[in-house]
């Protein structure tokens, strides 16, 4: 697999868990309508996956396959995506840290030379801009909370984890904290694994594995 | 938390409506949470959003001396045209 690839994975693989685990929310989010707006959200994050898995495995090419029958050793999601947060102070700050590191990421994706990536960056970004506002919204009124202030500083080294480590000192910048050292950063970085992934997945491909392969739906 | 009532406008050019309403903290939790409950199925191309509280409700109306004449539902002309037309020796429009 080319770097380009694994790179286009690797955010595919993000959008996947993380709307997986956000719609973990739905049915029990704190107010009625921040359920619809989150579990939204959540869906929105899984389109994104899908059609970055599309791109990889080119217009006739099993985006579905890609997703989900992969071994797991070759996930390419980072760790702070397969926590599962049980608390919606942890929970909001997941959201707010993977908002700004991902806005990061698809500005410079944007600029890339490859015209069909560029694309697909900014019609992500375009929906990426209401969840910034769904965010920054929630991240203005929760700031001075303990709770809160907590649960991003727990969560900050999963964070930088998330992006290349040209992109962190710009993420450091946004967040207003400074970057981990590398020994808070260990077992927080890409390519390795948190232990909740495994359920996760076994969860997320139960349906699937259940049926032979080439079931019509 | 507050109530805000939400209208919206389903096509261009068309008047607001009222689509029902959301309680939410402030301003921008109403915004995010109505264009969900209101938008996100592309039946709005428009929103309004008002603070219930900014809203002066009008519910009574006085009429003591039964002035039913004015009310839409009140008052018959029909008889009277009926009766003008006889007088003045003329069928009423339609009629042979």
């Amino acid at each position: 697999m080319s770097a380009r690839e694994q790179q286009l994975l690797a955010i595919a693989d993000d959008e996947l868990f993380l709307g997986w685990r956000e719609s973990e929310w739905t049915g029990i989010a704190p107010m009625l309508e921040e359920d619809v707006a989150f579990s939204s959200i959540a869906q929105n994050e899984i389109g994104h996956a899908r059609a970055l898995y599309q791109l990889v495995v080119g217009e006739d090419g099993d985006a579905d396959a890609l997703a989900f029958d992969r071994p797991l050793e070759e996930y390419r999601c980072a760790p702070l995506v397969e926590l599962h947060l049980l608390d919606w102070a942890h929970t909001i700050a997941r959201r707010w840290l993977y908002e700004t590191a991902d806005e990061i990421r698809l500005a410079a994706l944007k600029d890339d030379s490859d015209r069909a990536v560029a694309g697909l960056a900014a019609k992500i970004d375009r929906e990426e801009t209401y969840h910034r506002m769904h965010a920054a919204m929630w991240h203005d009124r929760l700031k001075d909370e303990p709770r809160f202030r907590d649960a991003v500083e727990e969560l900050w080294p999963y964070a930088v984890g998330v992006l290349p480590e040209e992109l962190r000192a710009d993420l450091a910048g946004r967040i207003g904290l400074t970057l981990p050292s590398n020994s808070l950063l260990q077992a927080k970085e890409r390519g390795t694994h948190t232990d909740e992934l495994a359920p996760m997945w076994e969860e997320m491909t139960e349906v699937r594995r259940s049926a032979p392969a080439g079931a019509q739906w | 938390m507050n109530e805000w009532e939400v209208f919206r406008r389903e096509r261009k050019g068309q008047p607001f409506e009222h689509a029902g309403s959301v309680v939410a903290p402030d301003a921008d939790f109403a915004e995010a949470w109505a264009r969900e409950q209101y938008g996100r199925r592309g039946e709005s191309v428009a929103l309004w959003l008002v603070p219930r509280d900014q809203i002066r409700d009008v519910e009574d109306w006085a009429d003591e001396f039964d002035l039913k004449y004015r009310r839409v539902d009140g008052y018959s002309i029909k008889a009277r045209l009926k009766e003008a037309r006889e007088r003045a020796g003329t069928a009423a429009p339609g009629d042979s």
